[in-house]
């Protein structure tokens, strides 16, 4: 069946133009190469230097961009004077370059339209795109208001698109980074310290002593400044506790590798708060002087033993205790780390709140070794008409619902988008920038649903990601190597700026978004919000605001300031107010009392995989973010595909070998598009598997990671969702095997 | 003189940045690298153990590779580092048969190629990109016949282990164990 809006494997059909023949490419890209491996390396000093930031994910280290003679990249260097990289690049950033280089890069402006009955698209000028975009905006405003109009965005670009989207009377913006990712901790943390953890995490790990993870495997996750710390605490022997049910790479280096039973960590947590509890090991002085409720905490976990949490953990009760000792010596320089992508089970931001719980009995917030005060400098902003009054946002469809969300909800502004089920305020067109959902966001049939009943899509982004698929037009924007964005401040120990700006001129037809976004404005008639004919003079202005200038940070890319909120710790003693109802640590939460959620947190049971199912976990591996990376030649040289762990016991089982490619199926019966090939390996349990998110990409266009792998986001079907902040749990969806191709491979 | 490098697999996370970073500096095409990433699990849940490795051209004192090589393009310069000139190199391989570590490959232009240790950059004073890169800091690199270099410092007080040693090639990458 034909719907509106099928889904345009872009290169797949007509437009002769946009499909360029794979041949070609293969023969132009050979060419290139030898031409330039005419010389093997260039000295430093032969090239130029750019200050960058980096945008192949959300640490975003700053870098120098080193440019030849002949106007090529050659490579990116991290900056020294950087707290988020200290000059040391991930794989990703110094892979960065092949973002710019990728030949399949969008590059031209596209539009859908319907040539004999058959959807493709075609190019355009910008010109023609861009007053298609805003003639779009305008009837949406006109018919249903400029509040109907969506954005979902990631990243530095969707800073131009949210100024672009108030301007125009929209507050409806959303990012994957709340709801399917760090939302519950923040909830978590705001609850107990009256302060969101934010990004980078203000984990003290280079002075720790001791670093419990619960399942957060930093070193496949790569946030660099972190990383770097917990390498340093490794070579001088800092104890690491690791809870995982798969022997991550930082469980290998861990003093205990904790191998839990998954979905049972509240279990765990809880237990340990008992045993710094009832064993007289939590910080005395700091619990009295800085926390409240700590008597209804003691009655509340007083039955939550360690052979107790035997039973549903796994984990033996005589290393919950050896565990909470290790932490209680530590203390305070001890760390219970939030973890990051913390959407498991639906009661994320209580698991969260057990964590933060756990860190205020060890007495390690605000102390040196557990969690430094962060201090940012904040970007005085280019003056601007106001914006004018929204009539409703996305809080206002929720009821009352998720009471919690301070960042919308990407998965009710989809629910939203479909008539069906009657939202107050229906959303009737996006903007996606920077964001690839259907790889992103659980249950794609809500969002191939949502994507269908709107009546208008415009996708920015520098790739053809499979979101590019649903769109109505498609606006290319250059890499972040060639353009200017906003300064980024990200709070530190010291606060800082980095500048970025482009190392050469856009690639084939593309554009910055800050451009995108004003020729849009000035289309709408909002010429008033982008006063300005270049975002460098923006930054100009702020930066001279700011003490410094373009000029200087051009050549510097990154500029230390002083702290002004005091020091980064806590002195013994000091008077401290938090950010709570009660000025204290809430050991015992009012607010989530108040909303008529449990004050303190409470283990529950959660589904198990029936027999021949497998509980499907899923991370991340170095070289790679999200779905955004697997297609870049870099990266894709040192990880072209993901697999799948199984124990084995489970393989001898199910008699699977390495390498062999299966399918899995789903507790609902999906099928992944792509089979996965299967990695024996000791490093997990036998009641789970494990598979590295981003790759199972289904738009051709993607021409070197396009069927490689298999997508675990289609696989995850079952979201339990948090009640108090919308997050969409993730991690109770259950696979099988197939070994027989099952014939849903997509169509060639 | 002889230039040496340690690699702490203790602190070695497997992430393959020094990978990326070789490639980029030395312009290494696409789906060929001068170093990588070896992975060792050993044991049975749930004792299990990983070893993370950083391997490369071990830069032999006693290097086959440079005896084999038919024209001499193959040879061992300052420092001990074992080179290859491109235009003297026939692209016979009998090179990469000879070496016991597997770390030449046959360049797309036609020549062997293989880790300089970045002998570009150590000529001006800088490591080798991989160390420089590195996010773990866990490659350490220097002249081991100076006591106090980088990779002397690192090799004190640890228990270390070079691979093959049976090949009798007297290898210079030691491995932090």
């Amino acid at each position: 069946m034909k719907t509106r809006r099928e889904f345009i494997k872009i290169s797949a059909v007509g437009a002769g133009a946009a499909a360029i023949g794979l041949s070609t490419i293969n023969i132009a890209g050979l060419k290139l190469a030898n031409a330039a491996n005419d010389q093997t390396a260039v000295s430093d000093e032969e090239m130029t230097s750019f200050p960058t930031y980096c945008e192949v994910c959300f640490w975003k280290c700053a870098g120098w961009t080193y440019v030849d003679k002949h106007k090529n990249i050659r490579k990116i260097i991290g900056n020294k004077e950087d707290p988020h990289c200290n000059g040391r690049l991930c794989p990703r950033g110094t892979g960065g370059v092949g973002m710019y280089t990728d030949e399949d890069r969008l590059k031209t402006p596209l539009i859908r339209e319907t040539v004999n009955g058959e959807q493709v698209f075609r190019k355009a000028s910008w010109k023609e795109a861009l007053n298609l975009v805003a003639s779009k905006m305008k009837d949406v405003a006109d018919k249903y208001g400029p509040e109907s109009f969506a954005l979902f965005n990631h990243g530095a670009p969707g800073e131009h698109f949210k100024h672009l989207l108030h301007a125009y009377g929209s507050e409806n913006e959303g990012e994957p980074a709340w709801a399917q990712c760090r939302g519950p901790r923040e909830v978590g943390f705001s609850a107990t310290f009256g302060s969101w953890i934010g990004s980078p995490e203000p984990t003290d790990i280079r002075d720790t002593n001791c670093l419990v993870l619960i399942g957060s495997h930093i070193g496949e996750n790569m946030h660099n400044g972190q990383v770097q710390e917990v390498a340093d605490i490794i070579g001088r022997n800092a104890t690491i506790i690791t809870v995982d049910p798969r022997l991550s790479t930082v469980a290998s280096k861990s003093k205990y590798w904790l191998p839990i039973k998954p979905a049972t960590d509240l279990a765990l947590l809880l237990s340990w708060i008992h045993v710094l509890i009832f064993e007289g090991l939590y910080n005395k002085d700091y619990v009295e002087q800085y926390t409240m409720g700590f008597e209804q905490l003691k009655e509340h976990v007083k039955d939550m033993t360690p052979e107790w949490a035997y039973g549903i953990t796994t984990i033996e009760p005589s290393i919950i205790r050896k565990t909470a000792r290790e932490m209680a010596n530590a203390a305070p320089a001890v760390i219970v780390h939030p973890g990051r992508h913390v959407v498991w089970y639906g009661d994320d931001s209580q698991r969260e709140r057990a964590i933060a719980i756990l860190n205020a009995l060890l007495g390690s917030w605000g102390k040196r070794g557990g969690f430094y005060f962060k201090e940012a400098i904040s970007v005085p902003k280019y003056p601007h008409p106001q914006y004018p009054h929204a009539e409703w946002s996305w809080k206002d469809n929720l009821d009352g619902k998720y009471p919690l969300s301070s960042m919308a909800i990407t998965t009710e502004l989809l629910a939203a988008s479909i008539p069906e089920f009657g939202y107050k305020h229906p959303i009737k067109a996006w903007m996606v920038a920077g964001t690839n959902l259907p790889l992103t966001i659980p249950n794609k049939e809500l969002f191939k649903t949502a994507a269908e009943a709107v009546e208008f899509i415009v996708v920015v982004d520098t790739m053809p990601m499979d979101i590019t698929g649903y769109a109505d037009v498609v606006l290319p924007e250059c890499t972040y190597l060639e353009r200017y964005d906003t300064i980024r401040a990200a709070p530190h120990r010291e606060p800082n700026i980095a500048l970025r700006m482009p190392a050469v001129e856009p690639k084939y037809e593309t554009k910055p978004s800050w451009w995108i976004a004003k020729q849009l404005g000035e289309r709408l008639g909002l010429g008033d919000f982008f006063d300005y004919d270049d975002f460098s003079e923006v930054l100009d202005w702020q930066l001279k605001k700011m003490g410094t200038s373009l000029d200087e940070m051009k050549k510097i890319g990154i500029k230390m300031f002083d702290r002004k909120s005091g020091p980064l710790y806590l002195a013994d003693g000091e008077e401290y107010h938090f950010n709570t109802n009660s000025g204290k640590i809430e050991l015992y939460s009012t607010e989530f009392a108040e909303l008529g959620f449990d004050p303190m947190p409470k283990f529950t049971k959660h589904p198990e995989p029936e027999d021949g199912f497998y509980r499907l976990i899923y991370g991340r591996a170095p070289m790679h973010t999200f779905s955004r990376t697997s297609n870049n030649h870099n990266l894709f040289d040192l990880m072209n595909e993901n697999s799948v762990w199984i124990n084995p016991k489970v393989a001898e089982l199910w008699d699977l070998k390495t390498g062999q490619k299966i399918w899995l199926q789903n507790q609902d019966g999906i099928v992944s598009t792509f089979p996965i090939k299967v990695r024996v390996t000791e490093r997990i349990r036998w009641d789970s598997v494990y598979m590295v998110h981003g790759f199972g990409h289904d738009n051709k266009k993607l021409t070197r990671t396009f069927g490689r792998g298999a997508s675990d986001t289609q696989l995850i079907t079952n979201v339990m969702v948090d009640p108090m902040m919308g997050g969409t749990g993730m991690r109770g969806n259950f696979v099988t095997f197939i070994t027989e191709n099952p014939g849903k491979e997509a169509e060639a | 003189m002889r230039y040496a490098m340690a690699i702490d697999t203790k602190k070695c996370v497997g992430c393959s940045d020094c990978v990326v970073a070789c490639q980029t500096e030395n312009n290494v095409p696409h789906g060929y690298c001068r170093d990588w990433i070896v992975e060792n699990v050993s044991g049975a849940y749930p004792i299990v153990e990983i070893e993370l490795r950083s391997e490369r051209c071990n830069h032999c004192e006693n290097a086959p590779c440079v005896r084999c090589c038919p024209t001499g393009a193959s040879h061992t310069v300052e420092g001990g580092i074992v080179m290859v000139t491109h235009d003297e190199c026939i692209g016979c391989g009998a090179c990469i048969q000879s070496c016991p570590y597997d770390a030449r490959y046959s360049h797309p232009d036609g020549y062997v190629d293989k880790c300089t240790f970045c002998q570009h950059r150590l000529e001006k004073g800088q490591n080798t990109a991989c160390v420089d890169v590195c996010p773990t800091k866990c490659l350490h690199f220097g002249d081991i016949e100076d006591p106090y270099s980088d990779v002397s410092l690192a090799l004190k007080n640890r228990s270390w282990k070079v691979l093959a040693p049976e090949a009798g090639t007297k290898p210079q990458l030691y491995f932090l164990t």
